[in-house]
């Protein structure tokens, strides 16, 4: 129940401007890595491309050791190994139980294995009250949570979350962050977190590591990377001195 | 008279609503398909489609006539001037309006809708399935503008039912027929039915697509 992701040379571009310029990273089978870094250096890029939403001009990405398979239903079976949330995720019409056992239906669960499991992920998010609800009646932060549990009902080995705490108030932050821990301990998934929030960062990974420019800076223990970086430009950022 | 009204306007309701439905089975599956994928000639496709919106409905009737005349390929059918002959006819003025429009809103709508799916995993027909559940509102729409072009259509029915009376009369070529004898009285009532025929369809069209809006 869980998946190593290893980074080789990952170069992205748009229209000419370089986004990633050869991005090199391990994240380890069930550990919880956190990437930080300021707006626009690519960490989003970077998990779109794990999670094939973007296909990298250069470079080779192995899931388990192993590159993608080339074939569709070779992809698709690895696809539904890999979870993931976005900073604003899109909610399909309907309830929050819909769209939490989407997931599901598309890998034809159905019956009471369904609903228990879909039911369980509601709770994982202290949903279960809400499952009956429109997605339109939602908060920003029930929302959030409603996606979460979308991600994680169906087992993902790998998680990745993009922003998905930002501009949220902090007893949903919180909230899910209790959330990925007790996923984590369940499932011993891997982890991959991207966020602005340094805090959070410190709070829930254990190793971290920073990008600029498109390229990997650092990567150390979350301990050694937030209290004793090596790299000048970790300090500036840990320290809060560099803008982002 | 009543009862040649009555029979006017139920196979006026006939025809718009058989062609609509028939275009709306072949126009749904096919836009969905084609917004979603994306093709080097996908511009030319779609203004080859926006031109067909402006198509004359005379020349789509002039069209399946001589398809549907005795010396053309399907004159063996013997569907000319006949209550089926009339329902290709709007077919073929309607699939390309309900085609066009379900394309832009599959095509235009929000790349997450697709990205969401896709991230979830669905595969490529379940992928379709939830952009067309998605799209229902935007479609819904489509057929509502397909139905309108259907109902109040006069050249291609006319071209291929032939206005024959007791057979292929409907209420916007009996219009014409009114006008052209000076009995206003009676175009006039025929076109008060028309509107409440399409006030009718519209109202529960508009009621399914206030149930898919969030």
């Amino acid at each position: 129940m869980t998946m190593s992701v290893d980074l080789m040379g990952i170069e992205k571009g748009f229209d000419g401007r370089p986004v990633l310029q050869g991005v090199d990273l391990r994240v380890e089978p069930g550990e919880v890595f956190a990437l930080v870094g300021p707006s626009g250096v690519g960490k989003t890029t970077l998990l779109r491309c794990i999670d094939f939403l973007l296909r990298p001009d250069r470079g080779t990405i192995r899931y388990d050791g192993k590159e993608a398979p080339s074939d569709t239903s070779g992809q698709l079976a690895l696809r539904r190994r890999i979870g993931m949330v976005a900073q604003n995720p899109f909610l399909f019409r309907g309830s929050a139980f819909y769209n939490v056992s989407y997931g599901l239906c598309v890998r034809d669960v159905g019956g009471p294995a369904l609903e228990e499991r879909t039911n369980a992920a509601l709770d994982t998010v202290g949903l279960r009250d809400l499952s009956q609800a429109p997605v339109s009646r939602l908060s920003a932060g029930e929302a959030q949570r409603v996606a979460f549990a979308r991600a994680i009902v169906v087992g993902p080995e790998l998680l990745l979350l993009d922003e998905f705490t930002a501009n949220l108030d902090p007893a949903n932050v919180a909230q899910l962050e209790k959330a990925i821990g007790a996923y984590h301990r369940q499932t011993d998934a891997t982890v991959l977190i991207v966020t602005h929030n340094l805090f959070q960062a410190k709070r829930v990974s254990r190793r971290a590591g920073l990008v600029l420019g498109g390229k990997i800076v650092e990567v150390d223990t979350a301990d050694r990377f937030f209290s004793n970086p090596t790299d000048e430009r970790t300090r500036a950022f840990v320290r809060g001195e560099m803008p982002y | 008279m009543a009862g040649d009204i009555f029979s006017i306007a139920l196979l006026s309701l006939f025809v718009s609503a058989t062609s609509t439905l028939l275009a709306t089975l072949i126009a749904v599956p096919l836009g969905v398909t084609l917004g979603l994928r994306e093709f080097g000639s996908q511009r030319l496709l779609r203004n080859i489609l926006f031109t067909l919106y402006g198509l004359p409905p005379v020349l789509a009737g002039l069209l399946v006539f001589l398809l549907l005349s005795r010396s053309g390929p399907l004159g063996a059918l013997g569907l000319l001037f006949t209550p089926v002959g009339m329902v290709i006819a709007q077919v073929v003025v309607v699939t390309p309006i309900i085609l066009g429009i379900t394309m832009s809103v599959v095509a235009t709508m929000e790349r997450r809708v697709k990205e969401t799916a896709f991230v979830l995993g669905a595969d490529r027909r379940q992928l379709s399935v939830t952009v067309l559940r998605e799209a229902v509102a935007g479609i819904l729409t489509a057929v509502m503008v397909g139905f309108g072009r259907a109902v109040g259509e006069v050249g291609a029915v006319f071209v291929v039912g032939g206005h024959i009376e007791g057979k292929t009369q409907v209420l916007t070529t009996s219009i014409i027929t009114d006008i052209q004898q000076a009995d206003y009285g009676h175009a006039v009532a025929l076109g008060v039915i028309l509107l409440v025929i399409a006030a009718l369809v519209y109202s529960l069209l508009y009621r399914l697509q206030e149930k898919t809006l969030p």
